[in-house]
């Protein structure tokens, strides 16, 4: 088999990333994955040899630069099968690409009495930007509720969707669930009464193939670090008819054709919502890290996350205090196991785990609704990727298994 | 597994058999803590009799640390004086910091067993729910003028 976990530094150089001279064992890869050295390098080379502005200059550097950043644009392209690259817009995080939709296609096309319907399930970056779009133009929110494990009743989300329904914002894969939602149905009822689906794909691109076309999404965003890139490039895709009739969302440089005293005439897509100096390293260094996930293959990496996720669950399952959220099947948690033990605070969980050398997430997981929904305040969540092992999924719930009696509540 | 964790005795006991954790009807003082961030949540009861702390309890949710320490305090604080239960939290304060002295974090009693604290950013928030929410409980509106946690 080959060894991936060699491709990233942090993961297989023993250095000051460690605790009591062992490594880490880092499954909080749903809030921010490791970062291979081809990413790195790519980040780094770009400032070394190709820095300049892109877009600006007509310099060979800057031509450069410029190439090397719409190729980027390309690559993102192909890598979630947009029709064009004018389809692309680089931001700096999914939540970025959500309030650009909400706040340029949302306040131009929502009025008062329409209807924007979310998941109770959203992350509140897909979340608070629609709050805002409902709270400005007097629509009302409303929300599609799911089942106890994380399911969706498409039925009742058929009738939902009504000719009031101006837009759904959905997640693909919940961040606290892991389950994956049939957007390609839902897309299609959405349409069927004339409403736009807005897509989070902030979990869903770092473990599988996406296909916006084939979903027919109108909107779709995900964020660079959660697949391996830098921190700080994020993407949106919007199907061009839409994005060519929705105005700026951020003014200023090089996105304008020509500028007058009192007005401008924009550029045209994607630069129209590019303002300002991009972050070219990043879309760059995004490109690569696109390049290395193409590499190792899905079906590769789905395997294996899939063989450590089933042997954690598994091992959680054992534990007569420890609830696991959402579907009891490792098939459907995308890696993801959020859970809670009996009489442990989550700070608690995750201040002995760290103990043990593990990083988790505790706490709300920016989706309060939900969790409130569930009946619960906090949780903690334990996020596979591929490079995760088999042992450190043992490690994992042995501790999980001592804590209880670590916290005074005896065997 | 070896428990190389922070969680000491002291802690887990508070914690999980606290002794000031109920309701206190005839409390003259009650006031909420929260921490929204992490959701610890608590409401300090204080009956007083002039100067004098003369009871005290606490409701609430939250992490083992959030509910320890406040147990701890209460602990401390019940038949004190109102000067001198502000005077510790000054001093516990001044442990989370790091910045006090052994005789100081030894005038803490039990309260010392969070002392590890200032090693935990992270944490501080928790550790200090109840100390803060006593300030504000006994100084009111005063509770800001002199430095506590967040100035810095």
């Amino acid at each position: 088999m080959t060894d991936y976990r060699k491709d990233f530094p942090l993961l297989s150089e023993i250095g000051e990333n460690t605790v009591d001279g062992r490594e880490w064992i880092y499954i909080d890869n749903a809030a921010t994955s490791q970062r291979p050295q081809c990413v790195i390098d790519a980040e780094r080379d770009f400032y070394l040899k190709h820095n300049a502005n892109p877009l600006r200059g007509n310099y060979p550097l800057s031509v450069e630069a410029t190439e090397l950043y719409e190729n980027a644009r390309k690559g993102v392209r192909d890598f979630i099968g947009a029709k064009s690259a004018r389809e692309i817009i680089f931001t700096r995080n999914t939540t970025e690409s959500m309030n650009l939709v909400a706040y340029s296609y949302g306040l131009t096309n929502v009025k008062e009495g329409d209807e924007i319907l979310v998941s109770i399930m959203e992350h509140h970056s897909n979340l608070l930007p629609w709050q805002m779009v409902a709270r400005q133009t007097g629509a009302k929110l409303r929300f599609i509720e799911c089942r106890p494990d994380g399911s969706l009743d498409l039925d009742q989300v058929r009738e939902q969707i009504t000719e009031k329904t101006k837009i759904v914002a959905i997640t693909q894969v919940s961040n606290v669930l892991g389950r994956i939602n049939p957007i390609k149905e839902i897309a299609a009822m959405a349409h069927e009464k004339n409403a736009i689906i807005v897509v989070d794909g902030a979990q869903s691109t770092p473990h599988m193939p996406v296909n916006v076309q084939e979903l027919d999404a109108d909107f779709f965003a995900f964020s660079g670090h959660k697949i391996f890139g830098p921190m700080g490039i994020g993407v949106l895709y919007g199907k061009k008819k839409l994005l060519k009739k929705m105005p700026p969302f951020l003014s200023g440089g090089e996105m304008i054709e020509s500028v007058t005293r009192e007005s401008a005439k924009y550029a045209e897509l994607p630069h129209k919502f590019e303002a300002g100096t991009v972050n070219a390293a990043g879309a760059i260094a995004l490109h690569a890290a696109i390049k290395y996930a193409q590499s190792v293959g899905f079906d590769v990496m789905q395997e294996r996350e899939l063989a450590v996720t089933k042997r954690a669950f598994d091992g959680l399952k054992e534990l007569p205090h420890v609830h696991v959220l959402g579907s009891d099947r490792a098939e459907e948690h995308t890696g993801i196991l959020t859970f809670t033990i009996d009489d442990v605070h989550p700070h608690d969980v995750s201040e002995i785990l760290i103990a043990d050398g593990i990083c988790v997430r505790a706490g709300h997981h920016c989706a309060q609704p939900l969790l409130n929904y569930l009946g619960i305040s906090s949780a903690t969540r334990a996020s596979f990727m591929f490079y995760n092992t088999e042992e450190e999924a043992d490690q994992f719930v042995a501790s999980i298994a001592s804590i209880r009696e670590r916290m005074g509540y005896g065997k | 597994m070896e428990n190389r964790s922070f969680y000491n005795e002291i802690l887990t006991e508070h914690n999980v058999r606290p002794e000031f954790k109920h309701d206190l009807p005839d409390a003259d003082i009650v006031l909420e803590g929260v921490n929204p961030s992490c959701g610890d949540d608590i409401f300090l009861k204080l009956k007083t009799d002039g100067d004098t702390i003369t009871d005290g309890a606490f409701v609430g949710d939250g992490c083992a640390i959030s509910q320890a320490s406040a147990d701890i305090m209460l602990g401390m604080i019940v038949g004190k004086k109102k000067e001198e239960a502000l005077q510790m939290g000054k001093i516990f304060m001044k442990m989370i910091k790091g910045d006090a002295s052994e005789e100081e974090i030894d005038s803490l009693e039990e309260a010392s067993a969070l002392r590890d604290i200032a090693h935990m950013p992270a944490r501080v928030k928790c550790a200090v729910l109840g100390w803060r929410t006593l300030k504000e409980a006994l100084l009111g509106e005063d509770a800001d003028d002199d430095d506590d946690e967040d100035d810095e």
